[in-house]
Order: C-alpha cells, then structure tokens, then sequence
C-alpha cells in the first residue's frame, strides 16, 4: 500500500474510532428522516412529488450542514498534529508532504461520503417504503448525495488550507468559523443585496453567473436545484441555467474549488520547515 | 570506516535566532555518539537536519551519500528511526494499531512488531489504547516505532527523559544491543554520566555550536580535568597522611575520617605511590575519573557567556 493511502486508511480508522463518522452519520440520518416524516404535508397541488419536495429542502439544508461538517473535520487536519506533537514523527517516515496532506484530505472526504451516503440514504430507503418508485426523482436523490459529498469535498480542502497556513488549532477553529459563514451565509445576502441596490442597472446577467460561481455554495444549489426538471419546477431556480451556465460549467467550477485550495496546501506544506 | 552522516560548515537560522551555526561533523558505520548540551543548544536542530525535515541555510548535510532534504528524502528516511523529544501518538489508537500504522509506512513486514513491543516491555499492553499508558510507556512505545524495520542511522533525541530507572536501564540494554548489530546512532541526552557508557564520542553543542568534539578520553586529556580520590582512613590520621603527601594536590572535603583529594592527570600515579607506602592508614580507597558530565561543565564555564 502506498504511503497515501495508509494516511487515508488512518484517517479513516480514527474516525470510526473517535465516533466521528456514527455522530456525523446520525445527525444527517435524523435531518433527512424528519425531512422525510414530517414535510411531506408542503407538497399540496404543486405537483411536485414528496420526493422532490424532500430533495430540494434537504438540498438547502445540506449547504448549511455539510461545509460545517467538512471544515470540522479539516480544520486541525495538519495544525491539529502539529500541536499534539504527532506531526514531527509522520514526516519523519518515509512520506511526501503531499501524500500527508491529500492522504488526510481524502480520508476526510470518504468519512464525509460514507456518513452522507449512510444517513441520506436511510431517508431515500423510507421514502421509497411509503412512496414507491418515482422514476423521475430518484436520479436527483442521487444527485444530491453525489454533490453533497463534492461541496464537503470542496470544504475539506479548504479546512486543509487552513489548518497550514495557520500555525494555532484555535486560529484554525475561528478562521474556519469564518470561512463557512461567509461563504454559507454572508455571501448570498451580500449579493442579494448588491442585486436590490443595483436594479439590473450595471450587473449583467454575465457577471452574476461569475459572481455565483465565485462560490462553491451557490454552485452546489444551482446544480440541485435545477438540473431536473422536477427540481426546478419545485424550487423556481432554472434562471441561471437558462441565462446560459452550462451544467458541467458548474461541476468543473466545484472542482476547481476542490483542487485549487489542495494545490495551494500541497505547495505551502512543502515549503514549510517542520 | 565508511561515512555515513557528514554535516560540513551547517548554520541553521529561524528569523533572527541562530539555531547551529558552522557545524562540521561526521558519524561512521557503527558509531555511537552522544549530543550534549543544554535544551536550545542545537540538539533537535541537527537531528531535524540529518532527517531532511528543515534546510540548512549554510552548509551542506549527506546521509548515505544524499540530500535528506531532497528529492531522494523520502526514501532515504526508510533507512532512519527517530525518537523525537516530545513524542505523542493518537490517544484512541492502540499500540498494536500504532506500530502497524508506522510499519505500513516504512513497508516494514508487520510480523516483526510483536517482538518490537515485547522488546520494550509493552507485550501485555499491546491492544490497550494509548491514552491508557503511563508516559514512561509512551516513551517506550516511541522507542518500539523507532526501531521498526530495523534502521541503519537511529536518531535518538532525550530517550530516557521521564523515565524511571528500570525503563531507562532498557532504553541503554537496547542501544548496547543496536550498537552492536552495527547501527550508527546518535543520542541526545542530559543524563551525562549514564550515556558515558554507551558512547563512543561525544558532541558538546552550546549556543548552537560545536564546542567540543571527540573520545571521552581525549576529551578528558585535553580539559586536563583533575582525577578525585576519595579516602576512607583510620578515625585522626587525616592531618598525619596530609603532612606525608608531596604531590600536589588540592583537598576537596576533610572529616574526621575521609579525604577526598583532587590531583592532576599527570600526577595520579605518584600519588597512587604515595599513599600506597600509608597503607596502614588508610581502610579504602576510590579513584573516580571525571565523566562527562564534568568535562561537559568545564567545557560550558570556558565558553564566553
């Protein structure tokens, strides 16, 4: 097994050791349950099926929960072994500052995906209990498991980032905070905002598109909200789409935010004195 | 002997601090060599420098013929064991999973790590958690991890720093029996004059540099440190064996029935001879050499402050 993986495997057994994945599991499992359970009732004569309706509230809940999540689990990934004294040891092992950290990132990311997988899948399981096939919606429930798992990835990076740029977990903590604030919630208000104040005076529909791919949230909730057809009737999102965002424009911004903060950490890593 | 670490003029700075500066050195195939010096005086710097961990500023570091801090690295450091000072490991994680984990990142074969741990004398803790172990057991499993895949170079740094006299007569059985199989090793220690025995050369670093270098013997020669020797003699007979003693000689201690005396290295001998004809005296007699740990403190009050 190469080094990398051994990290990744290591990441992996700590998690499952430390409870993280079985609490992180849970609490999306109970989220999407109480979607399931309780929220059907919205679904009136929209004609939207109960699992649409579901997807897109456990889409817009997802943006707020997942990057939390990704940016607990990433925030000391690097500063967090430094402090307790195991990161001299690690690198004093036959690894390459890289496999340490896209080793860590990507035991991060299968943590997140298997708590994602595990707990959204639950609801998918007794959403098709009561509900039965709806051939239509099931795709999106797919959809939605899969790029919630790319937006944690994109946040896990950027925990990564952080934690070695910053040379104190509590700095790392309160930076990360800030991070999933501002790009979770102060983001979007801002540019509601900027849009009230400018009246479609200066902003072209252009440089909107721009600005939300400037933000991993934001792409995220544009591919699930309307990449189908019954998302989009549910959600009244297909604007952007039709103002001319390609989809794979959208998944290749995510990735681009996925690798573009691992890259940076890679590099900052590798010039770092330990 | 064949080379196998070389450090030629190396400076190493953080900012403004000199952490080494000019430091030349080398350690032989099969050397043991203790790095002495207070805490700040270079020690974990140069150990840092031989894993390839930090670069130099000045200088150049070889091991085996390599960069440490170059490409080739990584590989280079299958080869190397280090015990850091301040060792940690994931508290959740057992010992057996530890070592396994560190195994798999030097490639090592796995079945080799329930004799590591029996070795150190953790054999009945092997599937307790770590968080569950006493520091002394921590230490000792950081000693079990260094020795996975049985490196050429061990770099110890501090390894018997908290640990209770038995534990620390098993970190020295072990680097007795490293020494032998023919590894190089280098330890940094404060325990002076328990490390004597297990060393062939000492390094004294002081302010980040080499202040002293070589066997203990020549070391002790070259200080010119006064051998002691202390005298258990007959109750009133102090003042009559001082009168009959010609050599010269410096009385560190006197009571009613012991001398403690102080005497060059070049007059040990006539000494010896001098009080061998009072035999009738004296009831016993002890020479002590000076360790390391005098030689170290000479040497550390001769450097301007």
């Amino acid at each position: 097994m190469t080094p990398l993986l051994t990290i990744t495997g290591w990441e992996l057994r700590i998690g499952l050791r430390n409870r993280w994945v079985v609490a992180t599991t849970l609490v999306l499992a109970a989220l999407a349950l109480s979607l399931v359970l309780l929220g059907s009732a919205p679904t009136g004569t929209v004609g939207a099926s109960p699992i649409t309706v579901v997807v897109v509230s456990l889409a817009s809940l997802t943006i707020f929960l997942v990057p939390l999540i990704a940016l607990l689990l990433s925030f000391d990934a690097i500063v967090g072994e430094a402090e307790r004294g195991t990161l001299l040891l690690l690198l004093a092992y036959p690894v390459a500052r890289w496999q340490v950290v896209l080793g860590k990132f990507l035991g991060h990311v299968l943590m997140l995906a298997l708590a994602t997988a595990l707990g959204y899948g639950a609801a998918a399981a007794v959403l098709y209990v009561g509900e039965g096939a709806d051939a239509g919606a099931w795709p999106a429930f797919a959809l939605l498991i899969g790029t919630s798992v790319l937006l944690g990835a994109v946040f896990v990076a950027l925990g990564s980032l952080v934690s070695i740029i910053v040379r104190e977990r509590a700095t790392a903590a309160g930076v990360a905070v800030a991070l999933w604030l501002v790009l979770v919630l102060l983001y979007d208000a801002a540019l509601l905002g900027l849009l009230v104040a400018d009246q479609g005076q200066t902003i072209s529909a252009g440089s909107l598109d721009l600005l939300l791919l400037m933000n991993p949230a934001d792409i995220y909730r544009l591919i699930n909200l309307t990449a189908h057809e019954a998302t989009a009737v549910a959600s009244a999102m297909s604007a952007p789409i039709e103002a001319g965002l390609p989809l794979w424009s959208l998944y290749a911004a995510l990735i681009m935010w996925i690798l573009l903060p691992l890259g940076a950490a890679v590099a900052l890593f590798k010039r770092r004195q330990a | 002997m064949n080379t196998i670490v070389t450090l030629d003029g190396v400076t190493k700075r953080y900012g403004k601090l000199t952490a080494l500066e000019n430091a030349t050195l080398t350690l032989g195939a099969g050397e043991a060599v203790a790095l002495v010096g207070h805490n700040g005086a270079g020690k974990t710097t140069l150990m840092k420098l031989v894993l390839g961990l930090i670069r130099p500023n000045g200088g150049t570091v070889r091991v085996l013929e390599k960069d440490p801090a170059g490409r080739k690295g990584a590989q280079l450091r299958r080869r190397l064991g280090f015990l850091p000072e301040s060792v940690a490991f994931h508290s959740a994680m057992t010992g057996e999973e530890l070592l396994g984990f560190y195994a798999r990142l030097k490639r090592a074969p796995h079945s080799a790590n329930k004799a590591l741990l029996h070795q150190v004398g953790l054999a009945e803790a092997t599937h307790r958690r770590v968080g569950t172990y006493s520091k002394g057991m921590r230490q000792r499993l950081a000693l079990a991890q260094a020795l996975i895949g049985t490196p050429d170079i061990l770099l110890l740094d501090e390894p018997t720093s908290g640990l209770d006299p038995a534990s620390r007569a098993q970190v020295y059985a072990t680097i007795d029996r490293l020494r032998a199989s023919g590894a190089t090793i280098l330890v940094s220690t404060h325990a002076l004059a328990e490390i004597e025995p297990h060393v062939d050369r000492a390094i004294l670093l002081h302010q980040g540099r080499i202040i002293a270098a070589g066997d203990l013997a020549s070391l002790r020669k070259n200080a010119r440190l006064p051998t002691r020797i202390r005298l258990k003699v007959a109750p009133c007979s102090t003042e009559k064996i001082l009168t009959s003693l010609h050599s010269d000689i410096s009385l560190l201690h006197r009571s009613a029935d012991r001398l403690d005396l102080a005497v060059a290295q070049t007059h040990k001998l006539d000494l010896l001879l001098e009080l061998a004809a009072l035999r009738d005296m004296i009831e016993d007699l002890h020479v002590e050499e000076p360790g390391l740990e005098a030689l170290y403190h000479h040497l550390m009050s001769e450097v301007p402050a």
